[in-house]
């Protein structure tokens, strides 16, 4: 079984976000780069299906800069078997990055794609599902726990509400959710042989996809910040002002 | 014409809130821009929930009727919703950010090959939209060209639509797709049970975070602080990790988003994940030990203490309050 994750640098969750004063962007100087942490609870659920089925291949694929191999190798040092680096420039929206990654569905063909559910930067969680109805493929989003049996597929979803059951065919698109999984770490070993593993490198272009923009960031803005209020001394003092001077309760 | 098309989504056979507000933002959205705001509802009972949308200030309620639509599965939704937007013209589609809504509308955006935002919390007049990224650290202004196009909108950031006095006139349409190419089968629902209001829909929300230390300290330290005020309860990513609560009681930036009248955070630390998704609320109690604890930030009023002292005695209170 061939299973295609995907990959996406973003800014550690850690990392403190400023706007940049003339609103084009963030301010990158003391941000680490990190895999979306969704990504890699992806790419930890393609490691178990290998290890489970006793075989098969897990590639990385990444549409980005050249710096976004910093990822890869990472991924890779996890236990990925290759890694394929789509480059391209400019920020690309998520219908863009969908229909690239289509195209590398197509020349790859894997039994399935496991996508994370939100990339952490831009918030769209849209790129798996996009990908699925371009592929005409089924998809489950918010995955939080995977069966594979044969070719039949049961994943259960986080929904709003409880949880639900879906099942169907492979191949598919996974869209991992927080509870799936927990992400091994890179042990030193892995890191060895993630130096001498594939990262190829593909020029966006050369794939033909339609990249046309059609979703345009204008501009960023920080957000009102919220005014801290006061600390109380006691129990009887917060619930007595919550009724008296909030009014809530 | 710029008419918007609301996926109206149900829930075991009713409307949560966040469907009005989806309706209200479309209200909001066609009279900007000019059209008319068409409501469509598929699945379960369809009819019958046409009837009860159609009070709601639509020009029109759609009932998309094919037998494939019974499940909400995405891919058979995807289809029919992007036949509907073609059939009637429509500029828009919306619908909420739930987690339905984050599931179909990509899709649907894909097959239309329309510009999608997520998330939306406010139409500007020159037809660009807000849209908060990075956890709510930053806003975007964002273009949508072409059309169709998608939106999702954020369930806080609206009003929810009110009955008006005349009903909208209901069509019944037969999309047309290939059935037989869809491959998702829907094999069950395990509903979260509980009594309490919903966390989407309460005035007061109770959260529950790592503070806690395990699912009795929710059940009985936490619950009856709860229910004295009538409250949802909520609860960090590290007390649903830890399996404390159901999953979808996440509050926060890959959660739920709520804004409720008031909102109190026990044993929470404050991460920039979890205020995306609460820092909003009218009012923010924070109850927690650590006088540094980035919550108190964001809370209108802080109290340091122990909860496991404070909370029963926070129940206390408002009993005492309540029989006053
Ligand atoms: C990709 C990603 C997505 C995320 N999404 C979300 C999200 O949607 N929602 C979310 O909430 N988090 C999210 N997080 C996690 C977030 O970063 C924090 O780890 C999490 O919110 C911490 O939960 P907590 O405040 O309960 O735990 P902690 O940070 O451990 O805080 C526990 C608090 O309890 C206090 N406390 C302990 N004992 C007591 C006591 N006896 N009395 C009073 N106070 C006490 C402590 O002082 C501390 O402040 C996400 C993280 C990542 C990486
Ligand atoms: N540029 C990209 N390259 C590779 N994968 C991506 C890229 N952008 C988004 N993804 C994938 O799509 C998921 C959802 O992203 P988004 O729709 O942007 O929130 C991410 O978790 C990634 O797995």
């Amino acid at each position: 079984m061939k299973v295609l994750v995907t990959v996406k640098r973003v800014p550690d969750p850690a990392t403190t976000i400023r706007v940049l004063p003339d609103g084009s962007g963030i301010a990158t100087d003391n941000v680490k780069w990190v895999i979306n942490p969704f990504d890699e609870i992806a790419l930890e659920e393609a490691l178990r299906i290998k290890e489970k089925l006793g075989g098969g291949e897990v590639v990385l694929v990444a549409v980005g800069e050249p710096s976004w191999q910093e990822q890869l190798r990472t991924g890779l040092a996890m236990g990925a078997d290759r890694a394929i680096l789509i480059r391209a420039a400019a920020a690309l929206d998520t219908l863009a990055i969908a229909r690239v990654l289509a195209k590398v569905v197509n020349d790859e063909k894997p039994d399935l794609v496991i996508t994370g559910k939100q990339a952490i930067d831009d918030d769209s969680n849209q790129v798996g599902q996009m990908l699925a109805e371009m592929l005409g493929w089924p998809q489950a989003t918010f995955a939080s726990k995977v069966e594979i049996s044969g070719t039949e597929c049961t994943v259960v979803r986080e929904a709003d509400g409880g949880l639900e059951t879906v099942a169907f065919p492979l191949p598919a698109v996974i869209t991992a959710d927080l509870r799936l999984n927990e992400p091994r770490y890179a042990s030193l070993p892995g890191i060895m042989k993630a130096r001498k593993k594939e990262l190829k490198e593909i020029a966006v272009e050369s794939l033909g996809a339609d990249l046309a923009p059609k979703v345009k960031l204008r501009t960023l803005t920080p957000p009102a910040k919220r005014q801290a209020g006061r600390k109380v001394a006691s129990v009887e003092e917060l619930v007595g002002l919550l009724h008296s001077e909030a009014k809530v309760i | 014409m710029g008419d918007v098309l609301v996926f109206a989504e149900h829930q075991e056979g009713h409307f949560p809130k966040t469907t009005l507000v989806a309706v209200g933002a479309g209200l909001e959205l066609a009279r900007k821009q000019g059209g008319a705001c068409v409501g469509v509802v598929a699945g379960a009972r369809a009819d019958e929930l046409a009837g009860e949308l159609a009070a709601y200030g639509l020009g029109k309620v759609v009932v998309l009727d094919h037998p494939a639509l019974t499940g909400r599965l995405a891919d058979a939704y995807a289809q029919a919703l992007a036949w509907t937007v073609s059939r009637l013209g429509a500029e828009t589609l919306l619908a909420t950010a739930t987690a339905a809504g984050k599931d179909l509308m990509p899709r649907v955006a894909a097959r239309m090959g329309a510009p999608m935002a997520a998330d939306v919390i406010a139409f500007n007049d020159d037809a660009s939209v807000v849209r908060p990224m990075y956890a709510g650290s930053a806003l975007a202004t964002v273009e949508l060209q072409g059309k169709p196009r998608v939106i999702t909108v954020r369930a806080t950031a609206f009003e929810a639509a009110k009955p008006v006095a005349s009903a909208a006139p209901v069509e019944k349409l037969t999309p047309e797709f290939d059935a037989a190419a869809l491959k998702m089968r829907l094999v069950g629902f395990n509903a979260t049970k509980s009594d309490r209001p919903q966390l989407t829909e309460a005035s007061i929300v109770v959260s529950g975070g790592r503070g806690l230390k395990s699912a009795e300290n929710f059940k009985e330290v936490l619950e009856p602080l709860v229910d004295e005020l009538g409250a949802a309860m909520g609860a960090s990513r590290a007390a649903v990790d830890a399996g404390f609560v159901p999953n979808d009681l996440q509050v926060g930036q890959t959660g739920k988003v709520v804004a409720p009248a008031l909102y109190v955070a026990v044993g929470i630390s404050g991460a920039i994940q979890h205020l995306a998704g609460m820092k909003d609320s009218k009012v923010i109690v924070a109850v927690n030990k650590d006088e540094e604890a980035p919550i108190f930030s964001v809370a209108d009023y802080g109290l340091v203490a122990d909860l496991f002292k404070a909370v029963p005695e926070m129940t206390t209170e408002v009993k005492k309050l309540k029989h006053a």
